[in-house]
């Protein structure tokens, strides 16, 4: 299968990109690595007129320090994640959860930027960003601005980045508490996560327990009181709102989402 | 020595690895060069009628050359009626619909009856207009009520085919068994699900008429099967017709024959003038092409409290889709074998085939044989669980003993040889039985969130069903020295040009690399039966190795008579491919000299060889799983089987197919299966929600050997190709319960998902 | 619009549609049908090439996405003298293809992992390999065949 017919526009810089979306207007995506994009093109589940591709602007592939925390460019790839020193060593979590996404061939091509625009529940890296508290910088027609990543995601395949605008860097804070964990439960290794759980600390984030990443802030609430991580993680499903599909309904979502979370507390602080 | 049983690597290798295969989407012929693309409108309803279909936005696209429905099917003969006394009880040679009040049409009348029935066709320049095109083809549907659990085919308030009267299809219902003398009797309902075949390859054809001959390159595992069901189609002489299968990427029982997407291309070609070529996507091949399995059982065991099983009673009830293509064959043969490995004095087995708003079931690597031997492994498994006793221990009881045979089974076949409880203590033996017992005990003993679950399965199944049929060879020893094997068996990765080649070797001694096989082209071999139910080497292998001997006794007449001897002095050197006369290896004559002596007809022998009866392999394996008892998680952590196909011609290849069987096995059992809503659509339409088996899901397989010799044939040899789903899916399946049973869990059905292997532990603790 | 890349070490340049797929440009452009397409939905791998060197999915990349990079399909592997590479010679020795269709994405997938992974673990291969679907070998041979190259040590 193949896409329905586009016009393909190339960037040449972050300003060309933006200006070419700003002529696009509405019928414009911006294409990254597409590896959201192009399935769902091929699918014929989108079809943009205009696809302006940004897959060259090296600018925006990168991971450094910067003012106490760390940097990742948008267009960074999931392989180049995974494989960053920096990362590695600050934040494992996230060159973990990386390494988990797809297969080697998605990771090759798919960006970190491109998996949270694309906003999909069932991903692991919105959970990530989400956990760790980041901080998403977007740049648009009338300038760049900073959105916490807890305000990014606004609902299924949803953010609150305007038409034109384009997610540029991820800025991360060094976690206050070293331990992490990522459990990722699913079918075939190959598959999205059933449910999913992002642990820096004593802070935690699930994968497909409702129509966005969601923080198991019951779970951070009970820690926060002194509770033991087997006893917090039972409120693991409190204020979840998890789909039903082929792989699992609702009750089977919430008890997954109990033992993932114990499980992550116990290797995070195993870890710490 | 000879080449035969030694590992021979194949010789098809290198163009795969190199240049790619040649299928027939690669085919760059210059007949080809300009051929149209047919992409087909297909319905996305379960159930509905059609009430109009509009192509005129379609028509006025770019690249558009028609647009036809079954209104342009006006060329064609109908098709012939259905028998006196209905159809005969299928043959996997002839997946053909059941015709009469059951036919299924090219392409959809005036209803639909699955997602994914043709109903009209699109031709245009490339296939990206093909896509956009169909698009714009506008149909209009008044949904039905769909029927898509079989309960509801049989409770009819729906017909799929009202002039059927009934959604029931065939029926021959089992008798009732004496379970008179039984301390136990245990009964259970458990579901073989439907999956798909999914060759990496799916279907895909091409055709041009020149001069009202047609030539068809289709994706097939049989090329003369095609051309025969095509001249039926067209009412056409055989003759006028050229069927070539190229390259074929997988078939598993699914590439039988022609289906009416190909017969409908080849249509299209003549209907038009123009040179075509269809190939599928994969969302449409989930869709279209034949499904295998689903099967709902009814199983009921009895025996005494010291584990002889005494009766077994096996009611199948068979969802056939929405055209009953393959009849009754499935599960006639899932009766016939019904008993599987066992001794059991009394047996009853009986099905029942309804008609549901789903894709047509037709084979699929096993086909009725994977379903009886999951039922009956099934059944024994419980019943060891209701006596207490090991379910190795149970098996071993009730396995055929190898002084029984040749041996009648009460389900109507003749095993003809065997020593199933030898495979059973190989494998045991092979698996440290009775170690993995004890760490499971270990591990059951500390609670571990981790259990282990040992599963075991025997087996045995019937190859070549259809022996009676045989197949053809040709044997030309050319005036060079080298061979042509024509053969009517037909490869889609099994490798038999290695292996006919190693016969011609074996018995000629024309070295493998001076042999060339041919297959898959009717105007090279019009007659023929193909590949299907694990025939090749006994069926189409015999037939060279036959072929070779006529060939060789027709070169001693000519050796002799060059060499001035008499034909009983004259001998073959088989090491070194010369002919000499005996005591005087001096004067020898090369192939080439004795092939360039023979008359014009050259030297060649062709033969149909037939066998007397089918043969059954057997065998056991055991599978070791390890289950998450808090996610319901499943890891298959080892594999170790026996299986016994009689004598082996190159365990490479027979290897070969066993991992492919094991894993095809586990996928079902583990993780695979077309689901559909309540409606009739799909909901694992595509490869990112079918889960099909990867290499993260399976462990490397442990096979140990064994080969008994079956009297059926002078090589000794059975089938392999489907030993491994016939094996491997009841052990998993036994493993994974094995693993919780001890927290009350007696049965999962299949595929033993995450969700349903923690349903059933929540289900077994709530109860307790 | 117009696309030149380098693939197998020559130039191909051609005037394609904007949709046109990478995977359509090496069989139709290029005229390379080694490269097969087995699904819709970046999942099975047989269209598997390398881009730049590294493993990607050809189905999921544009044409144009590839402009002016260098692509390796399975008809490039093999040396100027016809020598199968490595990957190639223990896929033969090992039985590691029966039908041959997910070959030549498999094939290129194991180069870059054996590329990033010069010696990687059983477990490794199969994590490594997660995304090429292959329904003949059932991995066995396939698993071998990469530990057996990377043994080799002249990838």
């Amino acid at each position: 299968m193949i896409p329905a017919p586009f016009t393909y526009q190339r960037a040449g810089s972050v300003d060309e990109a933006l200006s070419l979306a700003a002529e696009g207007g509405d019928d414009a995506k911006f294409l990254a690595g597409g590896h959201s994009l192009l399935p769902l093109m091929k699918l014929r589940l989108a079809v943009p007129e205009v696809l302006i591709d940004i897959g060259r602007l090296s600018e925006l592939s990168y991971v450094r320090e910067e003012n106490g925390h760390i940097a990742v460019g948008a267009l960074t790839t999931h392989h180049d994640v995974a494989n960053s020193g920096l990362l590695g060593s600050e934040l494992p979590l996230l060159a973990h959860a990386a390494g988990q996404v797809g297969d080697p061939q998605i990771r090759h091509r798919g960006t970190l930027g491109g998996s949270l625009v694309h906003s999909d529940p069932a991903g692991d890296l919105p959970a990530v960003i989400l956990v760790l508290d980041a901080t998403l910088v977007a740049r648009g027609p009338s300038g760049s601005r900073e959105i916490p990543a807890g305000e990014f995601f606004e609902g299924l395949f949803e953010t609150v980045l305007e038409p034109g605008e384009l997610l540029t860097e991820i800025r991360i804070p060094r976690p206050a508490q070293a331990g992490w964990s990522f459990q990722k439960f699913t079918k075939r290794a190959i598959d999205w996560a059933i449910v999913g759980a992002a642990v820096q600390g004593d802070q935690v984030a699930l994968v497909h327990m409702g129509s966005t990443p969601l923080r198991a802030s019951a779970v951070e609430q009970a820690l926060a009181g002194g509770a033991a991580p087997a006893d917090a993680a039972a409120h693991a499903a409190e204020g979840t709102s998890p789909p039903e599909d082929i792989n699992a309904d609702r009750e089977y979502r919430e008890h997954l989402a109990r033992v993932l979370v114990a499980r992550g507390l116990t290797e995070a602080r195993s870890r710490a | 020595m000879s080449i035969l049983g030694t590992r021979v690597v194949r010789i098809e290798d290198p163009r795969l690895l190199t240049a790619g295969g040649t299928y027939v989407d690669d085919l760059r012929l210059p007949q080809l060069t300009g051929a149209a693309r047919v992409t087909f409108v297909r319905s996305h309803h379960g159930h509905a009628l059609i009430t109009g279909v509009d192509a005129s936005a379609a028509l006025a696209a770019p690249g558009v050359i028609a647009v036809l429905t079954y209104q342009d099917i006006n060329d064609i003969p109908p098709p012939p009626p259905l028998p006196e006394g209905g159809p005969p009880p299928g043959s996997e040679a002839a997946p053909l619909p059941m015709g009469g009040v059951w036919q299924e049409p090219l392409l959809a009348v005036d209803r639909v009856r699955f997602v994914g029935e043709p109903v009209a066709m699109v031709l245009t320049d490339d296939s990206y207009q093909g896509e956009d095109a169909a698009e714009l083809v506008s149909v209009d549907y008044e949904p039905l009520p769909a029927i898509v659990d079989p309960a509801d085919a049989l409770a009819g308030h729906t017909l799929l085919f009202p002039d059927a009267g009934s959604n029931v299809a065939v029926a021959h219902p089992a008798g009732d068994t004496a379970f008179d003398g039984c301390d136990v009797v245990v009964s259970r309902d458990i579901v073989n699900q439907r999956v798909a075949p999914v060759p990496m390859e799916g279907r895909a054809a091409a055709a041009m008429w020149v001069d009202g001959k047609l030539t068809v390159w289709v994706s097939t595992q049989n090329a003369q099967i095609s051309r025969f069901i095509m001249a039926g189609a067209f009412g056409l002489d055989p003759d006028a017709i050229r069927v070539v299968a190229p390259d074929v990427g997988g078939g598993f029982g699914a590439k039988v024959g022609i289906d009416r997407d190909a017969i409908l291309v080849a249509w299209a070609a003549r209907h038009t003038g123009r040179a075509l070529r269809w190939v599928e996507t994969r969302s449409e091949n989930l869709v279209g092409m034949t499904h295998g399995r689903d099967q709902q059982h009814q199983i009921k065991i009895g025996g005494t409290r010291d584990g002889r099983v005494l009766a077994y009673r096996l009611d199948v009830l068979q969802d056939t889709g929405a055209y009953p293509r393959m009849s009754g064959f499935l599960p006639t043969l899932t009766n016939l074998m019904a008993v599987g490995p066992y001794d059991i004095a009394h047996v009853e087995a009986g099905y029942r085939v309804v008609v549901t708003n789903k894709t047509p079931i037709a084979a699929y690597r096993g086909a009725g044989r994977p379903e009886a031997t999951a039922a009956i492994e099934r059944a024994m498994d419980l019943f060891a669980a209701e006596i207490g006793m090991d379910p190795a221990e149970v098996r071993r009881k009730n396995l055929v003993p190898a002084d029984k045979f040749p041996y009648q089974t009460p389900c109507g076949a003749h095993y003809d040889s065997g020593d199933y409880i030898g495979a059973l203590d190989k494998v045991l033996a092979g698996s440290g039985y009775a170690g993995l017992r004890a760490e499971q005990a270990r591990r059951r003993e500390r609670g571990d969130a981790l259990q282990l679950g040992i599963g075991v399965a025997s087996y045995v199944e019937i190859t070549a069903a259809d022996a009676e049929n045989g197949e053809t060879a040709r044997v030309v020893v050319n005036g060079d020295g080298t061979a042509t094997v024509y053969t009517g068996s037909s490869p889609h990765g099994q490798g038999h040009y290695t292996a006919w080649s190693m016969l011609v070797q074996s018995d000629l001694g024309i070295p493998m690399d001076k042999v060339t096989v041919l297959h898959g082209d009717t105007d090279e071999i019009p007659l023929a039966t193909g590949t299907y139910a694990s025939r090749s080497l006994q069926l189409g292998g015999m037939a060279v190795h036959k072929a070779d001997l006529e060939v060789k006794e027709q070169a001693r007449r000519l050796a002799a008579d060059m060499m001035e001897a008499s034909e009983a002095d004259l001998e073959l050197d088989i090491d070194r491919g010369l002919w000499h006369v005996r005591g005087d290896p001096e004067s020898s004559k090369t192939w080439a000299e004795v092939a360039s002596h023979a008359g014009s007809d050259g030297l060649v022998a062709a033969v149909h060889f037939t066998e007397a009866q089918p043969t059954f392999p057997f065998g056991s394996h055991v599978a070791v799983a390890e289950v998450d008892t808090e996610t319901g998680k499943v890891t298959l952590v080892r594999h170790v089987t026996v299986d016994d196909a009689g004598i082996v011609v190159n365990p490479v290849l027979t290897e070969g197919q066993r991992h492919g069987g094991i894993a095809q096995g586990a996928a079902q059992a583990l993780l695979e299966e077309m689901v559909y809503d309540a409606d009739g659509n799909p909901l694992t339409g595509t490869l990112a929600d079918y889960a099909a088996i990867t290499a993260t899901e399976l462990p490397s397989f442990e096979l140990l050997v064994s080969e008994t010799p079956t009297p059926v044939n002078p090589l000794g040899v059975k089938g392999i190709g489907e030993a491994g789903t016939i094996g491997a899916t009841p052990a998993v399946q036994n493993a994974v319960i094995d693993a919780v049973s001890h927290l009350g869990v007696r049965h999962i059905d299949m595929p033993t998902t995450p969700a349903r292997v923690w349903a059933a532990i929540k289900e077994a603790r709530n109860s307790q | 619009m117009k696309v030149s890349m380098t693939v197998n070490g020559a130039a191909v340049d051609a005037e394609v549609p904007d949709r046109t797929l990478l995977v359509h440009f090496l069989r139709d452009v290029a005229g390379l049908t080694a490269t097969n397409v087995g699904c819709d939905t970046t999942s099975c791998g047989a269209c598997t090439v390398l881009l730049d060197g590294q493993s990607v999915k050809s189905c999921t990349v544009l044409a144009a996405q590839a402009d002016g990079h260098q692509v390796t399909t399975v008809e490039g592997l093999a040396n100027g003298d016809g020598e199968m590479h490595p990957v190639q010679r223990a896929f033969h020795a090992e039985h590691g293809l029966q039908c041959g269709f997910c070959t030549p994405g498999m094939v290129m997938a194991t180069v870059s992992l054996l590329a990033e992974n010069p010696r990687p673990t059983e477990e490794e291969v199969r994590t490594g390999l997660e995304g090429n679907l292959c329904r003949c070998t059932g991995y066995h041979n396939i698993v071998r065949a990469v530990l057996a190259a990377a043994e080799g040590g002249d990838i």
